[in-house]
């Protein structure tokens, strides 16, 4: 076991991780013109409002997901292992399907002659308009990313020792005290990579907005798919986009780590 | 006789809580699977609506089954992900060795760039790529050599986003195995690679093979890293998908939606019944052993 077997990979990720990180940053930092410096950076300002729908959009979706996911996999790690094993298989088999498969279902469901107007209407309602709109998009995202915060939280909760919650419970605490002082500070890890594993691709999604949102609710990502692919090609401008998105997702990260490292509790 | 029956119930030790929780995760299984539902029922629907029903019809299969550019990109999905997945998994897995016998900065720095590609968006990962290589192929055209985004390039991203879940599986059974395995093999007189096939590899061989399971499905689900790097001359099948999506015709995508879902349904049922199996035979083993 020696650590040149590493190398070929040290190699690889020269080539395909750093080498297209600092291709990136070259671009950002340049213009067509041949300019270096902050210029595109200044252009952002234009897209500000884009910069503050997609983090606010991701914002209330990973909401979502926790409110609904954390009480879901609290009920779950409360249920005998036959069903949770059921109730896991059933929840991953929906990701397993491709996610563009997946909203493009949704569209049907909820677009102006879809499924839920058209009983709306036989029911003699008026119909909504709920395709197109920022509640659509945020819809897909809880959507597609909802098993991404039940799993982990589940995980972590699940490996809670009953010892823990039968101590408090010794101790004199009630049930909703064993949930507020052992429970919940233990299953914070859980609910940290929950987050990110739903805020990251919330954020960044274009296809979501795309599908569900009909390119009105433009979105990050649909801003550097268009630099770099679309109508408003422009690689620089795509790149310092790109730049600061990643920015701001590693700042969250970093900061929600510092968060949980404090309240982590060392599991035995 | 319903009021006792709700007083029988909730004195005999059924709590409220646990029946609300269990109609809350009902709710959101409906949720989940409420659009999978109608699009399976939409498949067999016999007119272009997706939403109107008219009869029941299986064209739309018979169709999907002759679209040559469906079942192209079928094709390229799956030997991208054979592909990739057997390469990353042998370039991780030595990779993973390599990492787990560094010490101090070395191994800090590996780790972190490491996980680069697992942190960061799927679209920054697919633009960055898309970047490098029109530099690179830039680059090849000076001397002549003229190629283009296709399966090349789409191979490569792969296997860059796939390595990384490979180490992260990996790794941790390194650690599980203990290091006197390897010096003990020596010991004995096994050559350092002989001793790596036949006592370290047998050891670490879950992670190995998790790792390349991991790989095979992220590489059949890709989209995005594959949008920004295939170019136009191969096309995988949720980029099919996708194109498909912007045109909003075609029923087909709720058969091939449906196609998926069967087969997923029917490996997770079989991977099921296997590893039920084998517990069965370990646990048999355990008793016959319990019994000696």
């Amino acid at each position: 076991m020696s650590r040149r077997l590493a190398l070929p990979y040290a190699f690889w990720m020269a080539l395909f991780v750093v080498a297209p990180l600092v291709i990136v940053l070259f671009y950002a930092l340049t213009t067509e013109a041949g300019g270096f410096g902050l210029e595109n950076f200044i252009k952002l300002q234009v897209y500000v409002p884009v910069f503050l729908r997609s983090l606010w959009l991701a914002f209330i979706a990973t909401v979502l997901c926790l409110l609904i996911g954390y009480p879901a996999a609290y009920i779950l790690s409360r249920e005998t292992p036959s069903v949770q094993n059921s109730a896991i298989l059933l929840m991953m088999l929906p990701m397993w399907m491709n996610f563009l498969l997946r909203t493009y279902a949704w569209m049907s469901i909820l677009e102006d002659q879809g499924l839920i107007n058209n009983l709306l209407r036989s029911l003699r309602l008026p119909a909504l308009n709920m395709i197109n709109t920022q509640g659509a998009v945020v819809l897909g995202m809880v959507y597609n990313y909802l098993p991404f915060m039940i799993l982990p939280i589940f995980t972590i909760i699940q490996k809670i020792p009953p010892s823990m919650t039968e101590a408090a419970q010794d101790l004199g605490a009630n049930s909703r005290r064993v949930f507020r002082r052992v429970v919940f500070p233990l299953s914070l890890p859980g609910v940290l990579s929950g987050v990110t594993m739903v805020f990251v691709p919330s954020v960044s999604t274009f296809v979501i907005s795309k599908l569900l949102g009909g390119g009105k609710q433009l979105l990050l990502g649909d801003l550097i798919e268009m630099q770099f692919l679309g109508g408003a090609y422009n690689l620089h401008l795509g790149s310092m986009i790109s730049i600061v998105m990643m920015l701001i997702v590693l700042a969250g990260i970093q900061i929600m780590n510092r968060f949980g490292s404090r309240e982590e509790v060392a599991l035995p | 006789m319903t009021l006792t029956k709700n007083r029988n119930r909730r004195v005999s030790g059924a709590p409220r809580p646990a029946r609300l929780g269990r109609l809350f995760t009902g709710l959101i299984f409906v949720f989940l699977y409420a659009p999978i539902f109608v699009m399976i029922v939409f498949s067999f629907n016999d007119a272009k609506s997706r939403t109107l029903w008219s009869g029941f019809t299986t064209r739309w299969y018979a169709e999907l089954l002759e679209d040559t550019t469906i079942l192209n990109s079928l094709y390229t999905t799956l030997s991208v992900a054979v592909l990739s997945a057997l390469i990353a998994t042998v370039v991780g897995t030595a990779a993973a060795i390599g990492i787990h016998v560094m010490r101090g900065p070395r191994r800090t720095v590996m780790l972190n760039l490491n996980n680069i590609p697992v942190v960061s968006p799927d679209i920054i990962t697919g633009v960055s790529l898309r970047m490098l290589f029109v530099a690179l192929l830039g680059f090849l055209a000076i001397f002549g050599l003229n190629f283009r985004l296709g399966f090349g390039t789409l191979l490569l991203s792969h296997i860059t986003f796939c390595i990384p879940y490979v180490i992260l599986s990996v790794l941790p059974k390194l650690s599980q195995m203990g290091k006197h395995i390897y010096e003990a093999a020596l010991d004995l007189g096994a050559t350092p690679r002989r001793a790596l096939g036949r006592v370290v590899l047998p050891e670490i061989l879950p992670g190995v093979i998790s790792g390349a399971l991991i790989s095979f499905t992220l590489s059949i689900d890709d989209f995005l890293i594959s949008y920004f790097t295939a170019g136009n001359t191969s096309q995988t099948l949720p980029m099919v998908v996708y194109a498909m999506t912007r045109k909003r015709l075609s029923p087909k995508i709720n058969a091939l939606s449906t196609l998926m879902f069967v087969s997923v349904l029917a490996l997770l049922i079989l991977i099921n019944v296997f590893q039920a199996r084998q517990d069965k035979k370990r646990r048999q083993g355990d008793t016959a052993k319990t019994r000696l």
